[in-house]
């Protein structure tokens, strides 16, 4: 064997970002001082990002077992069985801090990476949705920035022909210079042919495909590891996407795959190909023999170390089956792509990584995937209790119908139409539910009539105030967004969105905001099967705790689905659930009164999955003809959103309650009833025949249901029964749809080039 | 019948196209690499949508110069007919089988949305199957779609009847409002003179099944294999735009 390279210098030591006791541990580890190269290598796989080293502890919390779960946390994605079988495969990343330094090609390479996982579970990608975060609408750098982001992804994700079919966005002052980037992606794949990320066989070859490897992205996980400052290098971390090779790539990777040939295959991401040779070494308990001079590159010149940590994008790792090379390189050459063998499988559990006839890099794959986990101090934040007292009584009153428009104009409620027509969000022919509803909803062409539905949902406010009721309520608002349609919950993927974990307070959001995950997935009996987790967002002041849930369900019948739109003249409007609503958090005060405060209440998790039963049942019966949750806004929002959907008026009229005048917004007021808000509450329409049965299916759940109304009329009509005089809201639903459709951050991102080169 | 479906490496359209031939109107179809060098036995020849070589130059560009679309020239000459959808008619453009060009959306922004098409020629083999001003409800999704001739072009387009479908409002109406690329003349799909090379920038393969939103798209497939069943076939023609 060639001699082994020197130990790292002592600067290399410090640029790696390792801690000093992990130095200490890895020496203790190889029982000798690491390599250059070896150094490198630790400091990415042992970076945040890569080795969830704040976050691993607390993440075994989340329930990870359930009905049809066929792959859960632990591969690139979760896998869950949808009927005649076939699998859906999806998971959500987060690609935040290269969105901010250069916000084009960070979010393009967002929905790439994202891909690649999907793609590395044997599936095709099917569908995307992102969630994303901006600073306030008034700041002029964040229009350039919506607008590089949502240009990033529609170039990326139009280009390689997966729709992207719904999201949520939202605006606040903490999210200014961090901000945030979700992207989720769902695949197909018959469950037989799920593949893995475990490397077997010894001599079996380990082949490289895709994209050559260039310089571009060096240290990616590691500056997604640390917060955000004004490093003019951290541009260089950020890597340039080519859907059009990520197409070529998703072609010939399914094709290699339909041979038989790959053994088990992962896609180079963050770390590059450290990451993929050393997890997939050491998740099949074997050793690998690479020779980094038969990596293809982009440029001359590159030393070991940037060939092995270069995070360029479009490149898989294959095992392939001893003598079954050819077929994959094939594959390769028929669809324009780089392809090399670059190594062999081994019995020895070692990773040796050769360069000509040096040895840069001998270990056990298992020391650089095992990385410390840490527990850090977890304490309340200070601002909890100021934060959490609200004097609802001493805000300035406003008219309700001037909130009403002044919420329908606020960004996270606005219309979002100019943002998901710039996405394909048809090609693949299976969108039937397109975006803007409450969740999107895909045919199985395949297993007719079956349907798929996703949503992805999560409110910053809600979790800073609380983070553990701020958590259940992502999940349970998520699945109500199903029930809306008419899909049953299978599976939760989440985004973790946090400041630096270092901090105590912080870190006691996390825990806390994971809690109230796993309780409210384990009221609804949905696994968790995969997430990511993205630490260290702050830049100067850190961001909400953030956490973003993406749920999928399924519909048995994909033709029995509701939409929110209030259609037809006469219909009934019932307000289905009982929950309370309360100004605290709310869209309402955020936006009205510029405050964030209140005490959330936690929710009754039992009764609100009999009321998201209630509404789902209710859809795939066919006793609706709308179905809508109230979310931000509350009830008045509610209302007027299910208006300019479906074009038609409404006159509803509330229960007598409290005397105050409509313009305050102490507690038991009117501006609570209208604009308050608090899980479990749907408002649905339908025939008057079909009152009867919904109210006896309510009664069977032990949901309240309360017929509000009548569908009709070009106006909406809110009043208190019987109440003399005018109604607290009289408006004509084209004002609330001009209010709905000018309102957001539409226009002024419109403006300016999206391309990175003009940003900034 | 066998309709033939050009697939590119950045077709992302062709499983759609196939599925609605296949699937849904139940005729036979075929894909056709781009690097086939003969049409030959193909009943028609349809170049989808998609990015067919990642088309960040000008889109069609490349694809242009493939040996696939090389053939169609002489498959016409012999008589063969054409429907490029979106990437496909902008590839038709670049190739000279269709005369003008493409330019970024007026707006300069991607849209994917339901538009209004309304059918102003009916003796084609893409729209024989509907009658001279209906209107389909079917998606775009394109950022280069705003259609442009030079003066002496517009004027022969004008002769031949070559505008096939425009864009237009619910009732049929061409308004500016429902041009949603600022195309000359609204024009969203233009043929040869004969008809037997249509360019569209619509996707019929995304509204030909009800639970898709729209099964217009559906009468253009239709109107296609009633032709090709018909046995109909055009002149001989020369194949020169103009």
């Amino acid at each position: 064997m060639a001699t082994l390279d020197p130990p790292a210098a002592v600067a290399e030591r410090a640029a790696s970002g390792l801690r000093p006791s992990e130095y200490a541990e890895i020496r203790r580890r190889l029982g000798r001082e690491p390599t250059r190269a070896e150094i490198g290598m630790f400091g990415v796989m042992w970076s945040e990002h890569c080795a969830y080293k704040h976050s691993r502890a607390a993440l075994r919390r989340l329930p990870t077992r359930g009905r049809g779960l066929l792959r859960g946390p632990g591969e690139h994605a979760g896998a869950v069985a949808v009927g005649d079988g076939w699998a859906a495969v999806f998971k959500m990343e987060s690609h935040n801090h290269p969105s901010a330094v250069a916000p084009f090609h960070g979010a393009a390479t967002g929905v790439g990476g994202i891909i690649r996982d999907i793609l590395a579970m044997g599936a095709r990608p099917i569908a995307l949705l992102d969630s994303l975060r901006f600073g306030p609408p008034d700041d002029p750098r964040i229009a350039r920035l919506v607008d590089g982001v949502v240009s990033g992804i529609a170039a990326y994700g139009n280009s390689i022909g997966v729709p992207t079919v719904g999201g949520e966005l939202a605006c606040a002052p903490c999210y200014r210079d961090n901000p945030l980037v979700n992207v989720a992606c769902l695949g197909l794949v018959r469950e037989e042919r799920i593949a893995t990320a475990r490397a077997s066989g010894p001599g079996n070859a380990v082949v490289y495909l895709g994209a050559r490897t260039g310089r571009d992205g060096m240290h990616g996980a590691a500056f997604a590891s640390a917060e955000l400052g004004s490093d003019p290098q951290d541009r260089s971390a950020v890597q340039m996407g080519d859907p059009f090779t990520g197409k070529l790539l998703v072609e010939a990777t399914l094709e290699a795959l339909a041979t038989g040939a790959v053994v088990a295959l992962q896609d180079m991401g963050a770390a590059g190909l450290t990451c993929a040779l050393a997890e997939m070494a050491a998740r099949g308990g074997v050793g690998m023999d690479i020779d980094l001079r038969l990596v293809p590159r982009r440029e001359a010149g590159m030393t070991p170390e940037e060939v092995l940590l270069s995070e360029s994008q479009e490149r898989m790792l294959l095992v392939v089956r001893a003598g079954r090379e050819d077929d994959v390189l094939r594959i390769a050459r028929r669809w324009g792509l780089a392809a090399a063998v670059i190594g062999r499988v081994t019995a020895d559990p070692r990773l040796v990584v050769r360069d000509a006839d040096r040895t840069v890099a001998a270990l056990d794959p298992r020391a650089l995937t095992e990385a410390p986990e840490y527990a850090p101090p977890a304490v309340p934040p200070a601002y909890l209790r100021e934060a959490r007292r609200a004097d609802l009584g001493a805000l300035p009153p406003v008219a309700p119908e001037e909130a009403l428009l002044a919420l329908l104009a606020s960004p996270a409620i606005a219309s979002k139409r100019w943002v998901f027509r710039q996405y394909d969000h048809m090609v693949q022919t299976n969108t039937v539910v397109p975006p803007g509803a409450d969740a999107a909803v895909l045919r199985l062409k395949d297993a007719p009539p079956r349907g798929l539905a996703l949503t992805v949902d999560g409110n910053g406010r809600y979790c800073y105030l609380d983070p553990y009721v701020g958590g259940m309520l992502a999940v349970l608002e998520a699945a109500q967004n199903l029930a809306c349609v008419g899909a049953r919950a299978l599976a939760v993927t989440d985004c973790l969105n946090f400041a630096s974990p270092e901090r105590p307070d912080v870190y006691w959001t996390f825990q806390q905001a994971v809690d109230g995950i796993a309780r409210a997935c384990e009221a609804l009996e949905v696994p968790v099967v995969g997430g990511n987790v993205s630490f260290y967002n702050e830049a100067g002041q850190g961001i909400y705790p953030t956490p973003v849930v993406a749920m999928l369900g399924h519909l048995d019948d994909v033709r029995r689905h509701a939409a929110s739109g209030w259609t037809r003249e006469g219909d009934l409007i019932v307000l289905l659930g009982a929950g309370g609503a309360a100004l605290d958090g709310s869209e309402y005060l955020a936006e009205l009164h510029g405050v964030v405060a209140g005490r959330l209440c936690e929710p009754d998790l039992l009764a609100s999955a009999r009321a998201v039963q209630s509404v789902r049942e209710a859809v795939s019966r066919g006793l609706l003809a709308s179905a809508h949750d109230c979310a931000e806004g509350g009830l008045a929002v509610a209302v007027a959103e299910c208006c300019i959907a479906g074009g038609c008026g409404a006159t509803v009229s509330l229960r007598a309650g409290s005397t105050a005048p409509p313009e305050a917004a102490g507690r038991g007021g009117p501006a609570e009833r209208l604009f308050g808000e608090g899980i479990g509450r749907f408002v649905v329409s339908l025939r008057p025949d079909a009152v009867p049965p919904l109210l006896a299916l309510a009664r069977r759940l032990s949901i309240p249901a309360q017929v509000i109304g009548t569908t009709g009329g070009e106006r909406l009509v809110v009043g208190v029964d019987g109440a003399a005089g005018r109604p607290w809201i009289d408006l004509p639903v084209a004002s609330l749809r001009s209010a709905w459709e000018a309102g957001g951050l539409r226009g002024r991102a419109a403006a300016g080039g999206a391309r990175d080169d003009a940003v900034g | 019948m066998e309709i033939g479906i050009v697939v590119f490496p950045g077709s992302n359209c062709d499983a759609d196209t196939y599925h609605a031939i296949r699937e849904v109107l139940g005729r036979a179809a075929q894909y056709v690499w781009h690097e086939e060098r003969t049409l030959r036995g193909l009943d028609a020849v349809i170049l989808p949508g998609g990015f067919s070589y990642g088309d960040y130059l000008r889109a069609g560009a490349i694809a242009a110069t493939s040996p696939a679309v090389r053939a169609l020239r002489p498959y016409v000459a012999q008589g063969g007919i054409v429907l490029g959808i979106c990437n496909g008619f902008q590839v038709l453009l670049e190739a000279g089988l269709l005369p003008g060009a493409m330019q970024p959306n007026a707006g300069g922004r991607f849209r994917c949305e339901f538009v209004h098409l309304r059918t102003e020629r009916s003796d084609t083999p893409f729209t024989c199957g509907l009658a001279p001003g209906q209107v389909l409800r079917i998606p775009i999704a394109h950022a280069e779609g705003r259609y442009y001739a030079d003066p002496g072009t517009r004027v022969l387009l004008a002769a031949h009847r070559q505008i096939v479908f425009r864009y237009c409002d619910a009732q049929g109406a061409v308004t500016p409002d429902a041009n949603p690329n600022g195309a000359m003349d609204a024009i969203a799909g233009l043929a040869s003179p004969s008809g037997a090379v249509l360019g569209l920038m619509p996707h019929p393969e995304r509204a030909s099944e009800d639970v898709l939103g729209s099964a217009d798209g559906r009468l253009i497939f239709e109107s296609l294999a009633r032709w090709i069943y018909s046995g109909r076939r055009l002149p001989a023609q020369s194949v020169e735009a103009h």
